[in-house]
Formats: structure tokens, C-alpha cells, sequence
């Protein structure tokens, strides 16, 4: 059996009469990443700041590496890395002696030309940062906290406010963690970066878990039903019952995933039998968004 | 590493940090010396009577402004700055480390201290060279030391006090000032409390360390005639720096406040 590096039981926060965590359960094993997938508000930083220690808790049980986090333990606090959704660097130093600074404070650490590296911040490693830019500066906040060498990783939203190049960078950062053997608690609130990097998603809204497992399979995705999309040249007729045609002009049809082999032969047959180009044609299974939506809309603003 | 070691380490980053800091270091640096010009170029010509006897204005400026060096580095410096760091959210990011928090705080403390050591010897040596201020020697040079530290130590203290009630970095200068400036101005520190003073000054004054920092520096580095040290007023320092840190400790904020 895995080891467990963060167990979570009915997990419970209030804050005077709001309740932001209304009883969660979960687990993280060595190893892998971890995703805590949920809109502005559903309780992710809470929880994540729960197992920092930076929180107390209102009711519940929560493990982290064997130890309270609650008691703020320097023995826990040495083996973890944190990077928080909002924190500042001292803007004076440079990439290399802020690193140095935080290195210190820890038993065992890893060289700091090599989290530099991990980072991608070689080049800037004698800028201060002040003189950073705010991709570059979150990068910062990662090797800080791979500065004492942590076995896990908490990052609270790590790519928000990036440009998509940047978030691309920040992805292969993560990557990187991942081929270090690190475990990885991650919080976002997008789809896709969950499900570029995680290999089990919890999904929460409004303080509560709604859903679990692998982005590829989380609530049912692989059985949902495939989308096909087309484009029919002007006057066409409709090619099927079931075929709706959208406002764009676009063609659509949602099929039962095990159809989609036969509907696409169908739907290619009668085009050549028409003498028709299915133009812009595009199949697409269902993506966690649209799990995600599904998920959400239900339950956020109950 | 012990905390001892960390917390050497952590002066020398903050101090690294600080050189690098224009703002910080103009204002901590540059006012007590430019003050120090400005007030005896207008006011230094003057003498004021103290225990009857007349004493050099420029002279009595010397020591203000050490008193006042003081001041601005541990108190001012420190509650700005503090704050400052706990509004960018890098107090919290200390707090997430295995660096005990009071290993930090005392790195802080430590280097205002240090500022406020070699403040006071900057202004000494001005005083000694332009404005005819002695450098006192012996037991007087000792007394001087320990009231700079006791001083430095307990205005430390009180500014790390004052983050607690401070809402935010934007309200820090002001806060700062308007619970430092009137007592600068009623503490004999940038106007003499002579024995024509208004009785009201006189109390209302005594009641505030800065003070009592003042005649403690005055009685350690000047001394008879015109001056008494006493122990009482080092004391009464020291008692206002223990408050501040036994408030700071219950009430510090390691977040920024909402």
C-alpha cells in the first residue's frame, strides 16, 4: 500500500457564522500530484492552509507527514515546502542569495545553482528581485520552497495571473517536482492545468468535495458522451435526426461515447454519397470542464 | 544551526537588504544628521539654562540627536518597515519555514540595535569634531553604552509593539509619527526642557520613555554640572521596552490585518 503524506478526515472550518470547509475527507500518497480543482470561494485555500498550519481548524483529523500541522512543528515544518498563493520576496536581494537566505533555515538542502535550474531562472540568478517580472517572481517562490530540499510541496494557485506561455513554464516546473520524487498538493481553479498535471483531482465547491479520482475519469467523464462538430456548405441538407445546427452555422451532434466509432462512419458515408466536404470537423470526448461545470453549477449558490 | 547562529545570519541578510534600500537607509541615516545641522546652524548660537547654569545649545544637540538616532532607527525604522514585510506577506512566508519566528525578530531588533550603535557614534564624533561636544571616557563612555543599548533595545521592542495596532503598510508612516513626533517635541529632544519650561511639558513628558532617554543620555555623556544621570531614568526605559514586548508578543501579527 502507498503511503500516506496528507490524510484529511471531515475536515471542518468556520469562520463566525460562515462555515468555508463543511466536512471534506481525502488522502495524498508519495509521489504524486495532487489537485485541489474548485472556483473562487469553494474553500481550497482554507483547507490548504489547514495543512500548512497557517489555520486552525474547527473539527476534524488532519495528518500531515505524521503530524499535526496545527502544532507548527519545526520537525514537520522541515520537510515541507510552501508557496502560497500571495506572498512577497524581499525585494533587495538577489534570485541566489534570497535562495541561500531560505536554504539556511533548513537540515538538509538542495545546491542552489540546481534550483535555480529547476526553475528556469539561471539566467537571473544575480537580478534582484525587484527587478523580476511577476512570472519570474513566482518561479522565485517555488525554488524557495524547493530551497530546503521538502519531500512535499503545497502550491496554493501557483499559475494565477500568467500568460499562457507562462503557465506553460510554471506546468513543466511542476513536471519537474514530479521527476524529483516530490509529492505535490496543488489548489487551481483550472481545468486544464489539473488535468495536465494531476494524477488524482478532488473537485470542491461551496466547502464541500463533489467529486474524486483521475481527471481522466473523474465523475463519469470517460462515459459521457462525444461532441461532433462540422461545417455543411450553404443550402446542404440536414445529414441526420439527431444533428442540431447552431447558431454559428455549425453542426453539432452528442453521441454515447461507444457510438462515436459508428456515427462518425455514418455521418462520412452520407457526406459521399452528397458529394459533401464535412468542413472544420472535429470530434471531442468531454472535457473536465464540462465535468467541472456540470459539477459546480449544481451546487455553487445552493 | 543553533538559533544564535540563525539569527547572526538572518542580521546579515537584513543588513545586506537594507543598504540596498534607498528609502530605508536615507531616512534612518540621513535625518538624525541633517536634523542635527539644521538645529544647531538655526538654534546652536543660543544657550539654555539648566540647573541655573548656562549650557552651549550645539552641544545639547549632539546628545538630542543620538537621543533621536535612536529613536528613528529602532522605533520608526523598525514599525515601518516590520509592517511593511507583513503587508508583501514575507512575514508569512517566514512563518511557513522552520526559522523560529523569534529568530527573526531578533535578527530585526539586532541590526536596528547595530544601526542605532553606529548612529549614535556618527553623531558623537560629528559633535566631537564641529561642535565642541567631548566624547566622555571611563565610566561616563560605559554609562553611555548601556543607556544606547537599554534605549535601542526597549525602542525595538515598542515599535515591533506598534505593528500590532498598525492596520496596514499605507497607515504605517503616519501612525508611526503621530505617536513619535509630539513626544520628540515635548522630550527635550529637538527643543531643550530648561527650568522655564511649562510645567505640563514637564509631566506630561516624564510620563513617555523618550524622556527619560534623553536625560539618560545627557546625564551618562555630559554629567555634572549641568547634568545628573540616573539610573531611574535607564529604568523606566527599560520598563516601557518590557511592556512593548510582552504586548508585542501576545498581539504581533504575522499576516497582514484585515
Amino acid at each position: 500500500m502507498s503511503e500516506r503524506v496528507v490524510e484529511v478526515r471531515d475536515l471542518r472550518k468556520t469562520y463566525g457564522q460562515v462555515e468555508a470547509v463543511r466536512g471534506i475527507s481525502f488522502h495524498v500518497d508519495r509521489g504524486e500530484v495532487f489537485a485541489m480543482l474548485g472556483p473562487n470561494g469553494a474553500g481550497k485555500t482554507t483547507t490548504t492552509e489547514i495543512l500548512e498550519g497557517y489555520r486552525t481548524r474547527s473539527a476534524g483529523e488532519v495528518t500531515v507527514l505524521g503530524h499535526d500541522p496545527v502544532k507548527r512543528e519545526r520537525a514537520l515544518k522541515e520537510r515541507v515546502g510552501i508557496v502560497l498563493q500571495s506572498t512577497g520576496i524581499d525585494p533587495f536581494l538577489t534570485v541566489t542569495e534570497t535562495i541561500e537566505m531560505y536554504a539556511g533555515y533548513y537540515p538538509s538542502r538542495r545546491p542552489t545553482d540546481e534550483v535555480i535550474e529547476v526553475v528556469g531562472l539561471t539566467e537571473k540568478r544575480d537580478t534582484r528581485v525587484n527587478k523580476l517580472s511577476g512570472g519570474q517572481q513566482r518561479r522565485l517562490d517555488v525554488a524557495i520552497a524547493l530551497a530546503g530540499d521538502p519531500e512535499l510541496l503545497f502550491l496554493d494557485e501557483p499559475t494565477t495571473g500568467f500568460d499562457p506561455n507562462a503557465r506553460r513554464n510554471a506546468w513543466e516546473v511542476v513536471k519537474n517536482l514530479v521527476a524529483l520524487g516530490k509529492t505535490v498538493f496543488l489548489t487551481t481553479h483550472f481545468m486544464d492545468e489539473a488535468q495536465y498535471l494531476a494524477d488524482r483531482v478532488v473537485v470542491i465547491a461551496d466547502g464541500l468535495i463533489v467529486a474524486e479520482g483521475p481527471p481522466a475519469s473523474i465523475a463519469g467523464r470517460e462515459q459521457m458522451q462525444t461532441r461532433i462538430r462540422f461545417r455543411l456548405p450553404h443550402g446542404a441538407a440536414d445529414p441526420d435526426d439527431r444533428v442540431r445546427r447552431l447558431a454559428d452555422g455549425t453542426y453539432e451532434l452528442q453521441v454515447e461515447a461507444n457510438e462515436t466509432t459508428k456515427t462518425v462512419h455514418d455521418l462520412t458515408g452520407w457526406a459521399l454519397d452528397h458529394g459533401l466536404e464535412l468542413e472544420a470537423l472535429e470530434i471531442t470526448l468531454p472535457t473536465l470542464e464540462d465535468v467541472y461545470l456540470r459539477l459546480t453549477g449544481s451546487e455553487v449558490g445552493t | 544551526m543553533n538559533d544564535a547562529a540563525l539569527t547572526v545570519r538572518q542580521v546579515r541578510y537584513t543588513n545586506r537588504a537594507f543598504w540596498r534600500n534607498p528609502q530605508a537607509a536615507f531616512f534612518t541615516f540621513a535625518f538624525p544628521l541633517m536634523f542635527l545641522v539644521i538645529f544647531t546652524a538655526l538654534l546652536g548660537g543660543g544657550t539654555v539654562i539648566l540647573h541655573g547654569l548656562p549650557f552651549n545649545q550645539s552641544t545639547y544637540y549632539v546628545a538630542g540627536m543620538s537621543a533621536f538616532a535612536i529613536v528613528t532607527a529602532c522605533y520608526t525604522n523598525l514599525a515601518i518597515s516590520v509592517t511593511f514585510q507583513r503587508d508583501a506577506g514575507i512575514l508569512k512566508r517566514t512563518r511557513g519555514t522552520p526559522l523560529p519566528g523569534y529568530d527573526y525578530l531578533a535578527a530585526r531588533v539586532a541590526h536596528a540595535i547595530l544601526m542605532a550603535v553606529i548612529l549614535v557614534a556618527i553623531c558623537s564624533a560629528f559633535g566631537a569634531t564641529f561642535y565642541h561636544a567631548t566624547i566622555p571616557g571611563g565610566i561616563a563612555l560605559l554609562e553611555t553604552f548601556v543607556v544606547v543599548l537599554v534605549g535601542a533595545g526597549s525602542f525595538a521592542a515598542l515599535g515591533l509593539a506598534l505593528t500590532a495596532v498598525i492596520p496596514n503598510a499605507d497607515a504605517a508612516p503616519a501612525v508611526v509619527n503621530a505617536t513619535i513626533l509630539p513626544l520628540l517635541f515635548i522630550s527635550g529632544v529637538f527643543i531643550p526642557i530648561g527650568s522655564d519650561a511649562p510645567r505640563w511639558v514637564d509631566v506630561l513628558g516624564k510620563a513617555f520613555p523618550v524622556r527619560h532617554l534623553v536625560e539618560a543620555y545627557l546625564g551618562a555623556y555630559y554629567g555634572k554640572p549641568f547634568f545628573d544621570f540616573s539610573w531611574s531614568d535607564v529604568l523606566v526605559v527599560a520598563l516601557w521596552g518590557i511592556g512593548g514586548l510582552l504586548f508585542a508578543a501576545r498581539r504581533f501579527s504575522w499576516e497582514p490585518r484585515r
